[in-house]
């Protein structure tokens, strides 16, 4: 019997079933289809201003910061002035987002790199999928857009999200990626990212940038 | 909690004092100050004869025994209205374990059920069923409270001591760091894994010294006993008392672990 | 399979613990830290008690459906275009991984953590046969130069005081400056990364373990604080994912009920600060990101647990808050335990995995305090089963003769009340008369364990029942 198999045959036998009830197996289908929601915390359940203050504040709490600007237009002055302000060279990474593409970085004189990371840049910009109020997470899914590797290895990420794009909880989120990838269906990665990278390994004290960003901006589009 | 007492109540509820046999053997002034704080409460109180509730076995794996000192209680118990022990160890195994030692006996677990819902610890008797506000005691100083681990977490035993400890004159209750952990006594790992009962009893010790208070109270013998122990091998001059002691005003026997004369060596 | 555990020397790796200095220093850390900062994660969530109960709903009702979820996964990562193999054991998984790390001419495997990787020592197999592993945890890499294992499971290096770690990094990164700073944490967190960054780039494999596997997507998921388990799988070419049956959830719904108990129970932190899905290989659309993705699921003793007592532990999400909170785990650590889950989880669960005759001390070395059970997220009942395992113990006879027999001996009075009363009235009488001077006693025969640390408190002499018989019930009859 192949090692499958005998896993199977293991766990039904100590389950004390077949497999092949059909009530059991309406019983799984249908918890797959519904996907029904459990507990879901008051905290994030607001919308408008209230959400969106509600976000920065639970990203401030991630030790991450967070900016806001009007329009998208605003983006490129706004990441030249953060960089400035921390002392970082005028350098800029980024993917294919037709949403970062299409903002005025002529407007500056940073010097743009477009593609994944190699592991050698200082600063990336990502677009966001979403946000999460619930606990000021940012919800990142992969492509060419916005490359994996540009949340991971600069040591400045800057994402950018979209007002609008901010959810109360994280169930919000999976309705939205169920209805761009189809129910069952997942981008290859869906990262949430909550804070800067960080680690308390050493005598269980907190340091930033372990292996991952050292520093996390986050900027809200209003539009 | 802080339940108002039922109207179901009878008048004179009969109450069958469930000793435990550390109080039994060791410091009997502590039943008979839960016999006073019951009777000062309208209680009819009443002591049948009794060894143990079964815990050493039922801790050790051996289940027979267990259900056979189980059976003994139940029955021994079956007449009152209520069964009061001084100690949530002892009162958390009638009420959490017995029922579960009666899974394939519906006949058992029926008088184990019954048995469980009429049990209490003394102060959680005392406040969440009778509705004790305050009791007639005075006690001169301060003291430090032990939140005994099966108490605290089998039975929600943490406020109804210190409200009843608040209504004593003249004592002021001074909370040590980590009241609610463990003093490391645990029945037999006292003695089966001494070297880390004795590492935890440590900390507890450093914590009641921490305190400052010159009293360390619990609800329980065998945590009493172990951080009594503790201390007087250090020499910390602190006096160790059941809670009861001092709610029933009965001081009068020295501190445990102590000598009859001086009760500080 | 031999298993390399020093479970069966329990009592003497915690005497050495209890002795040693450098470690006792360490583990005043995990009592400071991590208990305050999950009751105000817990206090800051009004839902947090129901949340629980939702994560133990949720694991309970995947383990009783356990082979038609794991079904469902399955199919959903072959059409992702991933590979599922099934390990019976760790010997099965350690081959599996060989298999894969060959197929791609694997000379470096980066690793994320994970505790299973630990339980099959896949380390130990890859280096035996020519290909290196790196740890790139923070805390695993620096028990990796050290040889040793996690002595905890989200804080692997808890033992370790920041002097030690220096040590280490000046024994192993010969190429850097013999005369650099490293007094602070943060340079030697800043070294790690330098020095790891390139590990990361150059390697071939990478291998993580889960958190959870869901059953809708077929979505193997992974958190951490360092991001080193998303460097160690979107780097390399191949990316092998490590887990055990029980990791399974059906939805993304239930999986986002278990995140918000997991970080709160383990850090304290909402969540953590990395959650990643990895759903199948790079896509034709992606710029990054594997080109091959496996899973491996290893049963290793787990089915077995099924329908039986030890279900409950299946529910086990690995968040660390039993052993933050255990006095036990306190006063010796985690490498006491001798394999490779340490605290109450490791208690109930090693004995499961590596037998009960090997493991007996586990299960006994708890005072039952029961601050495990009232802090763990999906509730498992921790002090129950540890209390199980004695009574198979005590069943199948392992539980040691002296024990037995002065149970034995006790029982036979217990059972008895009228002997017992005469017995212990004479036992107590003549206690109390030896300690009525001092009050106590400094050495009581058969009673070592308790008097080598502490006194023993004299009784008062006469029995309770004694008293109450001549006061009170033979005044009124």
């Amino acid at each position: 019997m192949s090692a499958r198999d005998d896993i199977f045959a293991n766990i039904r036998r100590s389950l004390g079933v077949k497999g092949s009830e059909t009530i059991r197996q309406q019983i799984v289908t249908d918890r797959l289809e519904r996907s029904p929601k459990g507990v879901i915390p008051k905290r994030g359940q607001v919308s408008g201003e209230e959400r969106i203050a509600l976000f920065k504040t639970m990203v401030e709490t991630s030790l991450a910061t967070v900016t806001e600007v009007a329009s998208a237009a605003e983006v490129p002055q706004s990441i030249a002035l953060f960089l400035r302000n921390h002392n970082l060279p005028a350098s800029l990474r980024m993917g294919d987002d037709p949403r970062l593409k299409s903002m005025p970085w002529s407007d500056t004189t940073l010097e743009i790199a477009h593609g994944p990371s190699e592991g050698r840049d200082l600063n990336a910009v990502s677009h966001a999928f979403g946000g999460i109020a619930e606990s000021g997470t940012l919800a990142m899914v992969s492509s060419a857009d916005n490359p994996s590797t540009l949340n991971f290895l600069p040591d400045n990420h800057i994402i950018v999200v979209s007002a609008k794009d901010i959810a109360s909880d994280y169930e919000s989120v999976w309705n939205r990626v169920r209805f761009a990838y189809g129910k069952g269906s997942m981008p290859r990665t869906v990262n949430w990212i909550t804070g800067p990278s960080r680690s308390g390994d050493i005598e269980q004290t907190l340091l930033l940038g372990a292996h991952g960003p050292r520093r996390l901006h986050v900027i809200v589009v209003r539009e | 909690m802080n339940a108002t007492p039922s109207s179901a109540r009878p008048e004179k509820p009969r109450v069958g004092l469930f000793v435990t046999c550390l109080v039994d053997l060791m410091r009997p002034s502590v039943g008979f100050a839960a016999v006073k704080l019951l009777e000062d409460a309208g209680c009819i109180v009443d002591v049948p004869i009794q060894t143990c509730c079964g815990q050493p076995a039922y801790n050790s794996g051996d289940r027979g025994t267990t259900r056979d000192l189980a059976m003994q209680v139940i029955e021994a118990f079956q007449g009152y209205d209520y069964v009061v022990a001084p100690s949530g160890s002892c009162a958390g195994m009638i009420k959490a374990h017995y029922p579960e030692l009666f899974e394939e006996d519906p006949n058992w677990r029926a008088k184990a059920d019954a048995l469980a819902a009429k049990t209490h610890e003394l102060t959680s008797f005392l406040v969440d069923v009778l509705g004790v506000t305050k009791v007639d005691a005075s006690f001169d100083g301060a003291v430090t409270y032990h939140d005994s681990c099966s108490g605290l977490r089998e039975l929600g035993v943490k406020t109804q001591p210190r409200r009843l400890l608040a209504s004593v004159e003249g004592l002021t209750l001074v909370e040590m760091k980590d009241s609610d952990v463990c003093c490391g006594f645990g029945g037999t790992f006292a003695v089966k894994y001494s070297d880390i009962s004795g590492a935890i009893v440590e900390a507890k010790t450093r914590n009641i010294d921490e305190a400052h208070a010159p009293t360390v109270l619990a609800g329980d013998l065998g945590c009493l006993m172990n951080m009594a122990g503790k201390l007087s091998r250090d020499g910390r001059p602190i006096q160790v008392r059941h809670v009861a002691e001092v709610l029933a005003g009965m001081t009068d026997e020295p501190p445990i672990g102590a000598a009859k004369a001086n009760a500080i060596k | 399979m031999t298993v390399h555990s020093t479970s069966p020397q329990f009592k003497q790796n915690a005497a050495r613990a209890l002795n040693d200095v450098q470690l006792q220093k360490a583990l005043g850390n995990v009592k400071q830290g991590f208990i305050d900062k999950r009751q105000m994660a817990a206090d800051k969530l009004p839902e947090f008690e129901a949340l629980r109960d939702s994560a133990r709903d949720i694991k309970n009702h995947t383990l009783e459906h356990l082979d038609l979820y794991l079904e469902s996964y399955e199919e959903k990562v072959k059409a992702s275009g991933g590979h599922v193999h099934f390990a019976r054991d760790a010997a099965e998984a350690r081959d599996i991984i060989l298999n894969i790390c060959r197929e791609t001419n694997a000379r470096t495997v980066t690793k994320g953590k994970s505790m299973i990787s630990e339980e099959i020592e896949i380390n130990h197999h890859l280096e035996a046969n020519g290909i290196t592993p790196v740890e790139t945890d923070l805390g695993e890499y620096i028990i990796q130069l050290r040889n040793e294992l996690p002595s905890h499971i989200i804080a692997p290096a808890v033992h370790l005081n920041a002097t030690q770690v220096e040590e280490d990094f000046r024994r192993v990164h010969t190429h850097l400056d013999a005369k650099r700073d490293l007094s602070e944490p943060v340079q030697l967190l800043t070294e790690a990364r330098a020095v790891l960054r390139e590990r990361f780039l150059a390697a071939d494999v990478g291998i993580t373990g889960a958190n959870f596997l869901v059953a809708e997507t077929g979505t193997s998921i992974i958190v951490t604080n360092e991001g080193n388990g998303d460097l160690t799988q979107i780097l390399p070419k191949t990316h092998i994912v490590l887990a055990s049956i029980e990791k399974l959830v059906p939805t993304l719904e239930d999986v986002s009920q278990l995140l918000r108990v997991l970080a709160r129970s383990a850090t304290g932190q909402e969540l953590s600060v990395y959650t990643t899905f990895s759903t199948g290989p790079r896509r034709s659309t992606d710029a990054d990101g594997p080109e091959n993705y496996h899973v491996v699921i290893l049963d290793n003793g787990r089915s077995s647990m099924l329908g039986t007592a030890f279900e409950e532990m299946l529910r086990c999400i690995r968040c660390g808050a039993c052993m933050n909170h255990c006095p036990v785990y306190h006063a010796v650590g985690g490498h006491a335990y001798g394999w490779v889950y340490p605290g109450p989880m490791g208690a109930v669960l090693t004995p499961s995995l590596i037998g009960v005759d090997k493991a007996g001390h586990l299960p006994n070395a708890s005072t039952f305090c029961g601050r495990c059970e009232s802090v763990c997220p999906v509730r498992i009942p921790l002090p129950k089963l540890m209390r199980h395992w004695r009574e198979r113990e005590f069943e199948r006879h392992l539980t040691p003769a002296t024990v037995r027999s002065g149970l034995q001996l006790w029982g036979f009075f217990a059972k008895r009340p009228t002997l017992y009363r005469f017995a212990t009235r004479a036992a107590m009488g003549a206690l109390g008369f030896a300690g009525r001077q001092r009050g106590r006693f400094s050495w009581l025969p058969m009673a070592k364990g308790w008097t080598k640390y502490r006194d023993f408190p004299a009784p008062q002499g006469e029995t309770f029942q004694q008293r109450w018989k001549r006061e009170r019930k033979g005044a009124r009859a």
